[in-house]
């Protein structure tokens, strides 16, 4: 950090990054901004409403149920995918051609275009093709996911569950493979148990890894559309529309450009401020390094 | 004496060493175990696909079974002989092909300025960028169709390729910068020393230098353009239309063509299967932003 020189013609290299995700990013956002203080008729009639759309997102009902369901199922994953994943690394090999497959394979469902994820669960949990919910059917329960919401709702977390704990799984597991051979002869000198090593040695060097892996799932799970929408479609009722899938019904479905712009923006900065936290913390986190 | 004595020391030695070593071995063969049946479950709902991407119709639908009785190929038979199937996966890897190019071009002197100089603003640059990759991109929707409609760029590869380099960009430049600082500065000021201008010095002995990085990022951009649907089927219509738009079409009067859906399924797969073997070790550090 400290050897960086000051030089401000370095802008110049940075400009064209610069132009390119602002004209990606920062004319659409003027353009939501623009949408939520306005009632649009048509491109020629409208009128300017001030905060009327702010108020009116506030308040709606059916957005806190989408807040509070996204919250929860945030929070889920989170709960499943981290203390997974520390195990499926703890587990996987750290030499030879093992771990080189372990890796591969472990790192498959990483690499799925999103709406084949929700294909595959698609077809993996009916009843009639699939394994899953035949299995589910043949220890007599009455599982069928696309009408019973306890059975969606189990079905798109374990969907996440298996698309995202490999990512959880991997980066444990590059920070288990930074940890120095020698703490481990150190422990097994002092004959410590294999949870005294777990929890002295190999959970305090996890930590920076499992920040950034948390925080991850978080925001990724946060913005998640695409594999609830082919596997459920929201429902049965609305009881898997998560932020991003009301917002994309309100602002394509029904055309209420306003209301969806002012919802967009407070979605936004629900995540900026999430997204500072992180950086906050992993920026400190590398100058202790 | 010496002679009886050594063989009760050992006794009295082995015991405890090779009760710790089986302790190990049972730990490492428990950890080998939990990790195949791990595998397995990760891969059962893969192979389900597969397996049925080689059924018929009929078979799919008279019921379960783990091995195709009746295997066909027909499916994929039927994906490459049809143009406006085969064209999806051309259209994708092309708009993805563009936006990795695009992305790696702008992002390789952004991510040198990041990792080499301090310069007004740069924390707040590396934020945004990173908050970029954060914004969900149902937010942006509506305004990217106006935006690309009104300059003429709708369906079209690059306006694909330009709305996703809003997620791959600031990628490119986090992994990049990751192993750019891992460069000692010395040999910059060698160069410099020994009279090379900088765009000589960043092409011929930077560039090499992070060969590996380059060829990772470049794998992370794929993947995330590739993944990624909402948007490109949101500035698509007919021409550019990514294949995993068209996999809806699988959805008919007469039901649902499920072999068709898996077989086109498993080869949006097959891309991400083929290089990751080149890039294995260096999963973690791509998809954590390269802050591993």
């Amino acid at each position: 950090m400290q050897t960086k020189v000051e030089n401000n013609k370095a802008w110049f290299l940075v400009m064209p990054v610069f132009l390119i995700v602002a004209f990606s990013a920062i004319i659409p956002l003027m353009t939501v901004v623009n949408y939520s203080v306005q009632d649009i008729f048509d491109p020629y009639t409208r009128y300017f409403v001030g905060t009327e759309w702010f108020k009116q997102v506030m308040l709606d009902s059916r957005l806190h149920e989408a807040l509070l369901r996204q919250f929860l199922y945030s929070f889920t994953i989170l709960a499943i995918e981290v203390p997974l994943g520390i195990c499926v690394a703890l587990m996987m090999p750290t030499k030879g051609r093992g771990a080189s497959l372990a890796l591969i394979l472990v790192a498959i469902p990483l690499l799925i275009p999103w709406n084949v994820v929700g294909t595959i669960w698609q077809i993996f949990g009916r009843a009639d093709i699939g394994l899953f919910g035949a299995f589910m059917n043949g220890l007599g329960m009455d599982y069928n996911y696309s009408s019973n919401p306890t059975d969606a709702w189990f079905t798109v977390v374990l969907m996440d569950v298996w698309h995202w704990t490999p990512l959880i799984a991997l980066l444990c597991y590059s920070g288990l493979r930074a940890i120095p051979e020698v703490y481990y002869q150190a422990a097994r000198i002092d004959q410590a148990s294999r949870w005294a090593v777990f929890r002295y040695i190999q959970l305090p060097k996890l930590a920076n890894v499992l920040v950034i892996g948390m925080l991850l799932r978080f925001m990724d799970s946060f913005m998640i559309y695409t594999e609830p929408f082919v596997l459920t479609g929201g429902g049965p009722g609305s009881s898997t529309t998560f932020l991003s899938q009301s917002l994309v019904q309100q602002a394509i479905g029904q055309f209420d450009l306003g209301p969806a712009a002012a919802f967009s923006l407070v979605y936004f900065l629900i995540i900026l401020l999430v997204c500072w936290v992180f950086y906050t913390t992993i920026m400190n986190m590398q100058k202790d390094k | 004496m010496t002679h009886s004595s050594t063989p009760i020391s050992q006794k009295e030695q082995a015991p405890v060493h090779s009760q710790a070593e089986r302790k190990a071995r049972n730990a490492t063969l428990r950890g080998r175990f939990g990790l195949v049946f791990y595998v397995v479950l990760l891969l059962l709902p893969i192979y389900w696909l597969v397996n049925m991407s080689f059924k018929t119709n009929t078979e799919i639908l008279s019921g379960l079974s783990f091995f195709p009785a009746d295997f066909t190929l027909e499916n994929y038979a039927k994906i490459f002989s049809d143009s406006t199937w085969y064209m999806g996966y051309l259209n994708s890897i092309l708009y993805v092909s563009m936006n990795m190019v695009i992305s790696l071009l702008v992002a390789l002197p952004a991510a040198y300025a990041f990792s080499r100089y301090k310069f007004i603003g740069d924390k707040h640059m590396f934020f945004w960028l990173l908050s970029n990759r954060m914004a969900p991109p149902a937010v942006f929707l509506l305004p990217f169709f106006q935006l690309y409609s009104s300059v003429g760029l709708f369906d079209t590869h690059i306006a694909v390729a330009l709305a996703h380099c809003i997620f791959t960009v600031p990628l490119a430049v986090w992994i990049l910068e990751g192993f750019m600082s891992g460069v000692p500065r010395e040999i910059d000021e060698t160069a410099y020393i020994d009279g090379y201008s900088f765009p000589k010095f960043f092409v011929r002995i930077f560039i090499p230098l992070i060969r590996s990085g380059i060829g990772v990022t470049a794998f992370f951009c794929f993947m995330f353009s590739w993944v990624e649907l909402l948007l490109a089927r949101t500035l698509t219509s007919v021409d550019a239309k990514p294949i995993a738009a068209i996999m809806t079409r699988t959805v008919s009067a007469s039901g649902m063509d499920w072999g068709l859906l898996a077989a086109a399924g498993v080869l949006t797969i097959l891309p991400g299967m083929l290089v990751i073997y080149f890039v294995r070790n260096h999963v973690a550090k791509g998809f954590a932003l390269g802050r591993v």
